[in-house]
């Protein structure tokens, strides 16, 4: 998803709320206005902030909260320019609308990491300008110099005359004034919000059950569906029998959709029953004959040719031909299903000329036009409104909009409002998985043990390639399957990075830092390896090599230091360490663990430290990190995806496994004191998990493990 | 017809004996708090008590509630007063908050039995509770704190 930055522009729009106190509504992102004229629906009222005549604060957002925090971290802010009382905020979503699309992607979405710091600019504008014209409309309240007059905690003040007035107060007046061309923002160094933790605001309702997920969504009328869904991918059935199905209480009908057969009924159980009951032969296609191990077979015969090459540097075959010692390594990793804990589901009213949407999604551009197509409307008569997410990792940002598009049609063949809803079985054997990806690595040693050549060939499948986004990729290559190892941020004087791209009847998209899941297992264990070929500190070997990456350097220092590298362990335990730049942030990680006598590996500790830039709720930038370093973990130890005859052979919690509180570390995150812009903080935690416990099963046991998810059995070495 | 309790309140069903009570709460009772996670006793984001006890709504008959005392996140408590509410919002421990109903109610299960849990206990009692945002860290430290709010008294 590396698309390009869309041009931004700045929309201002005041206007008076229908009833009630007049409000304040501001839409921006920045000042350019005027030569945008044909977007003018994007001056619908409620962009971005209200304030009623009640001293509510709403901050309506664009973005999707998923568990990453945003509706806290960018109303923070809007808050943090306006003076606004923290206490008097409240958080909307907003409905799908251009003026909400993402400055770096162009459309309105949630991913990438880049939700705090594509919105850094537009929405802090956004607070800054409606505190000047609340200033200014004070100002001519009291006929004082503007200048005189200061914001603070939701009150305009004059200190002079020792008067104030509440944002509430002042919103008829201000709502009247035109907005200002150009407002200038706070220095840091003013900052009373940003910066500091502040409680997120969706806690309470998250711990009363009144949260609302896209699952929990009802309208009159509503059915439920399931859909009984292709035992492989692509498979299409060929005779239905639903007498059964028919013959259970509650189930309304069986229908054909293109995601397989649907059973509709007055609840969720029913719709089970009665899928269950189905009797469906599958003509199984041409994906029938997938398996794991063949394609094991094929990616690691193509990992010892030469690919695509994304990154050149120097002569490595010179360099390898004159390098005293040879490393070369091949390293694994599966396809892995996202598994957010609430299953995918949306529910559709649709009605002759709107279709009305309720889900969790992290793509309302996209669901709402492909929703559209399908049920022959015009995208604007289309409504989508974005409920809580259960978390997203990627799968809710779904370029076909599967989930969205077989609601649509289930709706369209009911004529009545429907709710689809995956069940945890069709989610983990549903794919758009992460990729499977199989490396082959080769690097040279002078014989003072430092790398001067560094060969790294990836095979993996794109997740842009047969999508909406394959514009993006170029020349065949998808930048996504070997970012992470395109960058690899060490001065080795030869690279070469290539890439096999291969195709596989197995949907894959982005997962949870993307190509990064992969990528830094790969280089951050084969750094380890050539420090110890090398003879060297793993630490000061990375240290070596980083002359002139200084943030890199100062996570890698920073999380040594505290993660007490080189201090002696118990015997059985072993340190890792691991360094990987991903979406602008910088994290490294340092690892304990121990290897008991069954090969069963445990991590105790982990330590990390990141560079986010400035940290704009650093609790949350906290949180964030030991949450993506569990989500490492899972993937380090427990999870994986296989396919026989075509099937996938996972089904649920018990056969995909995930990490549970009883095989969680403790976590200690330190975040490096930044004036940089804000960077992402979503994904970066979870790269360098893997190869920091791979790293430290080493410096436990001198084995090596390549193959994700770690097993003893699969180690090489001593 | 089955007729049992929740949340105070005496329901009563013409309803399959068999139906999961996960099901009965959420589509009959639009008692949405209590979560479908897996449908297998997995994951716990079902977690809800029978008298008193944690269970599984999502494997759990509703023939197993009649007569008895279902508790949902909802009645919990009126005001967000308990003290796994309490110190779950102290400590901001939900991320995206799916799983946290079955972690709390397993949780509150875990401090009425053992007024001071050890990690070890915490182990026991929350391991069938799944979270993929990963917030096991801080469940941890919020049932330590809870169990601290609750034998202080406030």
């Amino acid at each position: 998803m590396s698309n390009p930055r869309l041009e931004r522009r700045d929309f201002i729009k005041v206007s008076a709320a229908a009833c009630g106190g007049l409000l304040l509504t501001f839409c921006l992102p920045e000042l350019g206005l005027g030569e945008n004229a044909a977007d003018k629906r994007i001056f619908a009222p409620n962009a971005f902030l209200r304030i009623g005549d009640d001293d509510a604060v709403t901050v309506v957002l664009g973005k999707s909260e998923m568990g990453e925090g945003i509706y806290t971290s960018l109303t923070m802010l809007v808050a943090e320019e306006l003076d606004a009382d923290w206490r008097k905020i409240h958080v909307e979503s907003a409905p799908v609308d251009a003026v909400y699309n993402s400055p770096t992607f162009g459309m309105q979405m949630t991913g990438g990491s880049t939700s705090v710091q594509s919105e850094w600019e537009r929405l802090r504008k956004a607070g800054a300008v409606a505190r000047v014209m609340l200033i200014a409309a004070a100002a001519q309240k009291w006929n004082v110099d503007p200048q005189t007059c200061r914001a603070e905690q939701g009150f305009v003040i004059h200190e002079p005359s020792e008067r104030r007035v509440s944002f509430g107060t002042l919103a008829t007046a201000a709502s009247k004034l035109a907005p200002p061309k150009d407002v200038p923002l706070k220095d840091a160094s003013q900052f009373k919000l940003i910066g500091r933790s502040t409680h997120r605001l969706d806690t309470p309702s998250k711990v009363n059950g009144t949260a609302q997920f896209g699952i929990d969504a009802r309208v009159p009328g509503m059915l439920t569906a399931v859909i009984a869904r292709p035992p492989v991918f692509g498979a299409k059935p060929s005779q239905i029998d639903g007498q059964k199905t028919r013959a259970i209480l509650g189930v309304k009908d069986v229908v054909r959709v293109s995601a397989g057969v649907a059973v509709v009924a007055t609840n969720f159980w029913a719709a089970k029953l009665g899928r269950d009951a189905l009797r469906i032969d599958w003509d199984e296609g041409s994906n029938a004959t997938i398996s794991t191990a063949q394609l094991r077979e094929e990616y690691a015969a193509l990992a010892r040719t030469p690919g695509a090459v994304t990154r050149k540097e120097g002569d490595i075959a010179k360099a390898l031909q004159g390098a005293v010692k040879h490393i070369t390594a091949e390293y694994e990793v599966p396809y892995l299903s996202h598994a957010m804990m609430e299953p995918l589901n949306c529910l559709v009213y649709l009605r002759a000329d709107r279709c009305e949407i309720w889900t969790g999604t992290q793509f309302q551009t996209v669901d709402r036009d492909n929703a559209a197509k399908v049920a022959g409307l015009k995208p604007e008569q289309v409504q989508l409104h974005t409920m809580l997410l259960g978390g997203g990792f990627g799968r809710r940002a779904s370029p076909i909009s599967d989930f969205v598009v077989e609601a649509v049609e289930v709706a369209k063949a009911m004529r009545t409002p429907v709710k689809v809803v995956w069940t945890r079985e069709d989610d983990i054997r549903g794919g758009w998985y992460r990729p499977m990806a199989y490396d082959h690595i080769t690097a040279g040693l002078d014989a003072r043990g430092n790398p001067v050549a560094w060969s790294h060939t990836v095979v993996s499948q794109s997740v842009l390639a047969g999508t909406m986004f394959e514009p993006h990729m170029k020349n065949g290559i998808d930048l996504s399957s070997v970012e992470g190892a395109m960058e690899m941020p060490y001065g080795i004087p030869n690279i070469l990075v290539d890439l096999h791209t291969t195709k596989v009847g197995v949907p894959v998209t982005w997962w949870r830092s993307v190509g990064n899941s992969h990528t830094a297992f790969v280089v951050e264990a084969f750094i380890d390896e050539l420090a110890d070929a090398g003879g060297k500190d793993p630490v000061e070997f990375r240290r070596a090599l980083l002359a002139k990456k200084p943030r890199h350097l100062a996570a890698l220092e920073l999380a040594a230091s505290k993660g007490n590298w080189g201090a002696p362990l118990p015997k059985g335990y072993g340190r890792g360490i691991a360094l990987h730049s991903s979406f602008d942030s910088y994290v490294a990680e340092v690892a304990e663990v121990s290897v008991n006598d069954h090969g069963t590996v445990r991590v105790h500790r982990v330590v990390a430290a990141v560079d986010c830039g400035q940290a704009v709720n650093p609790d949350g930038v906290v949180a964030q990190i030991q949450g993506g370093i569990i989500f490492g973990l899972s993937a380090a130890l427990k999870s994986e995806i296989t396919l026989d005859r075509g099937q996938v052979q996972q089904r649920n919690f018990h056969d995909y496994q995930v990490l549970r509180i009883n095989e969680a570390p403790e976590i200690e995150v330190y975040i490096v004191p930044s004036k940089e812009n804000p960077s992402g903080v979503g994904e970066p935690g979870v790269p360098p998990a893997a190869p920091a416990v791979a790293n430290a099963v080493f410096a436990a046991t001198r084995k090596r493990l390549r193959k994700l998810p770690i097993r003893l059995s699969d180690a090489v070495g001593e | 017809m089955i007729a049992f309790i929740v949340n105070k309140r005496t329901v009563e069903f013409d309803i399959a004996a068999s139906t999961p009570l996960l099901w009965v709460l959420r589509d009959n009772l639009g008692l949405t708090g209590t979560k479908y996670g897996c449908g297998i006793a997995q994951c716990g984001a079902c977690t809800v008590h029978i008298n008193g006890e944690a269970v599984r709504s999502c494997v759990a008959p509703v023939s197993r509630a009649a007569g008895k005392e279902v508790t949902t996140i909802e009645g919990l408590s009126p005001d967000l007063s308990h003290p796994c509410q309490r110190a779950w919002i102290e400590l901001d421990v939900p991320q995206c908050g799916y799983c946290q109903s079955g972690q709390i109610m397993s949780a509150a299960v875990l401090l009425r039995d053992k007024s001071k849990p050890t990690d070890d206990d915490i182990d026991q009692a929350m391991s069938g509770n799944i979270c993929r945002c990963g917030t096991y860290p801080r469940i941890r430290r919020a049932i330590h704190r809870a169990a601290a709010i609750a034998g202080s008294g406030r």
